[in-house]
């Protein structure tokens, strides 16, 4: 069944004729998306790689019946192009773009929770159900089918980790990035909560990294909530307070955020927690093979 | 980007926050200047992006303008926990009743801004927050609805501000608001907001930081930013546009990824190493980046080997191999360099970097080989 990106989703890419924008719409097709229209405006009545392109998402929802969309528009244009999938009745939006300031994303957020929009990102590799379909940029070629999920803040860290299952034989029922940046649409908890409710996914890999509590709520939440088995990987443990390392995010802020804190905090709820990506793919094995 | 106590007080002077009349100086000479311009007592304040100026003796008072250039001799070049102070801030003195704090900080689990005010100022809030929670007043402002009057009655009454100060500092949580918002802050904070003897409440501090992705939009504060005080690598760093940060180990490292190479740091240290820096050559690295990369992180003198950790997903393995030997043959790298590739046409990068040969390159295929291998090389090479 899959979780966000399924046999349902119907693709609209916002920025579909920009560089980036055009790439991966079409590879995302290739993948056998159903990616349905694309929208610049100004560009309408233009094609894509035989993807049609519409002025507005309104109309890509009316004319093609796109439900998801895929946000690839630079930063100070992307909260518009968020709150416009909104308004065009979108249910879905994978915001791939990074930069994003954190004060429009407070605002988006606040914006979209009560009205039941699910958004993955801002600043995230998008999501992968092998064999179903993608959304984003992650590359299809290194995860194989399976039912593993795997939910992360990063992008190539996860990555590595869906090859170390794949060369252990075991695949994902879906892949999702939630994003890097310090507020992003999805949490672990949401994603964790359709992992949960999904026949298709066994286990879930949860991989987080220093800054803010989402890591140590999604604890709480897997040892109160969840029957399906969960283990972590958490990256950033020998990065310095008050540096960001790489991702707008990823920042220890004073004594909280820190890795270790999280570790502790997953490990006291029984959650696992890998010392590396290698041994986070190793706990997986071990824990399908209990189950 | 966290800004310096003066520059944070000129946003607050912009957005109509009561603040002491103040110049900066760089010399004892300007000091004296400054408080001779200001006319009666002064204060001497170090100005540093750290805490705990006032205990390693960064803040005096003056007298006169003689005074005001003989502490600004011992405070200019004084170092406060790791950093240098380059220049004071000469200031008004202000006649001090009480001390209250008021802070807006991003919180991001709530995913709204967190407002915290209490009587309890000049002190270290997390300890006002441990020992007496009772007396600090928190609130969150729906960034949608924004602040309202409401809000600030209940940080007052929840406070405890006496009833002739509330309106004072009513005002000063609004526009603070405001600024919070309109500068796209992630944290504002003012310990201590003092009240004067004749009833005046004014800043007397000013923590203040800038979300580093909004920057585009504030060119002015962007400006603000101190090149001088920065670590030469990471200012290196930053003209070139890598994304580096400085570590205090002698492996150096870069991969493609922020998560990945936080992981790369990680595994490292596990394997016994220490890590000299933190670079993400992000997605789809091409030759001229590497080059400039390894520029950055060959610039730091400690670094005795470098880990390249790269998994290739869009990214080619093959391409990265090609920008490895270029960077090779534009760069002097007296120190061994291990490489390991992974991912999409790992095979086909391997063999290309196996073909060429280059002296003191070593090519792994995981991750943890390659931690293990480096720090082996780093401890050969000391």
């Amino acid at each position: 069944m899959a979780v966000i990106v399924t046999e349902r989703t119907r693709l609209v890419v916002q920025g579909i004729t920009g560089r980036e924008g055009s790439f991966h719409a079409l590879r995302n097709r290739d993948y056998g998306t159903d990616v349905v229209a694309g929208v610049t405006p100004g560009k309408g009545g233009q094609d894509v790689g035989g993807v049609p392109v519409f002025d507005t998402v309104a109309e890509a929802v009316t004319e093609r019946g796109a439900n998801t969309a895929m946000v690839f528009v630079p930063p100070r244009f992307a909260a518009d192009a968020i709150y416009e999938a909104v308004d065009a009745g979108i249910e879905t939006i994978v915001c791939i773009t990074e930069g994003i300031p954190a004060h429009e994303m407070l605002r988006i957020y606040n914006y979209i929770r009560p009205r039941g929009v699910t958004l993955l990102g801002p600043n995230c590799p998008g999501a992968l159900s092998p064999g179903i379909a993608n959304v984003g940029i992650i590359p299809a070629q290194v995860f194989a089918k399976g039912r593993i999920g795997l939910v992360s803040r990063s992008g190539t860290l996860t990555y590595q980790i869906g090859k170390e299952l794949a060369d252990s034989e075991l695949g994902n029922s879906t892949i999702v990035g939630i994003g890097g940046d310090p507020v992003v649409g999805s949490s672990f908890i949401d994603v964790l909560e359709r992992f949960e409710a999904d026949p298709d996914t066994d286990l879930v890999v949860m991989v987080g990294e220093i800054g803010g509590d989402e890591e140590e709520k999604a604890g709480a939440f897997i040892s109160e909530h969840m029957q399906t088995p969960v283990v972590a990987y958490i990256a950033g443990f020998q990065a310095p307070p008050g540096k960001t390392m790489g991702h707008a995010g990823a920042i220890i802020s004073g004594s909280s955020g820190t890795a270790h804190g999280k570790k502790e905090a997953l490990e006291a709820r029984g959650i696992r927690v890998g010392s590396s990506p290698t041994e986070a793919a190793r706990l997986a094995v071990e824990a399908v093979g209990a189950g | 980007m966290d800004l310096y106590e003066y520059q944070g007080k000129q946003l607050f002077a912009r957005f109509g926050i009561p603040v002491s009349d103040g110049v900066l100086a760089a010399t004892p000479q300007e000091a004296r200047q400054a408080a001779e311009q200001l006319g009666g007592p002064v204060v001497v304040k170090a100005q540093v992006l750290v805490g705990g100026r006032g205990k390693a003796g960064g803040i005096k008072l003056a007298g006169s303008p003689a005074e005001a250039e003989a502490h600004a001799g011992s405070i200019l070049g004084m170092d406060i926990r790791g950093h240098a102070v380059r220049k004071v801030w000469i200031e008004q003195a202000s006649d001090i009743a009480r001390e209250y704090y008021f802070s807006i900080t991003f919180d991001r689990g709530a995913k709204q801004a967190l407002l915290m005010l209490t009587t309890e100022g000049g002190v270290d809030i997390e300890q006002v927050a441990a020992d007496t929670p009772e007396k600090l007043a928190r609130l969150h402002v729906d960034p949608l609805a924004g602040f309202q009057p409401f809000h600030a009655r209940r940080l007052s009454f929840g406070a405890g501000i006496p009833a002739e100060e509330q309106k004072q500092v009513a005002q000063i949580m609004e526009k603070a608001y405001r600024a919070f918002v309109e500068t796209d802050a992630m944290l504002v904070e003012i310990n201590p907001l003092i009240v004067t003897p004749d009833g005046i409440v004014r800043a007397l501090d000013a923590k203040y930081t800038v979300d580093d992705n909004a920057l585009f939009r504030h060119p002015d504060i962007a400006a603000m930013r101190d090149v001088e005080a920065a670590d030469p690598q990471e200012q290196m760093a930053r003209e070139r546009g890598v994304n580096y940060v400085k570590l205090d180990g002698d492996i150096g490292i870069l991969g493609n990824g922020a998560g990945l190479v936080m992981s790369t740091l990680d595994v490292v240290a596990l394997a016994g190493g220490r890590p000299a820096n933190f670079l993400d050559v992000g997605g789809g690295a091409q030759a001229d980046e590497i080059v400039t990369a390894m520029e950055v992180l060959l610039s730091d003198d400690k670094v005795r080997a470098v880990l390249f950790n790269v998994f290739g997903g869009i990214t080619r393995c093959d391409e990265v191999a090609k920008g490895v030997l270029a960077a090779l043959e534009r760069l002097r790298v007296d120190v061994p360099l291990v490489v390991r590739l992974d991912g999409t046409n790992d095979i086909e990068g391997r063999q290309l970097l196996a073909d060429a040969a280059p002296p003191n390159v070593h090519v792994e295929k995981t991750m943890l080989d390659a931690a293990a291998r480096v720090v082996e090389l780093s401890g050969k090479a000391a």
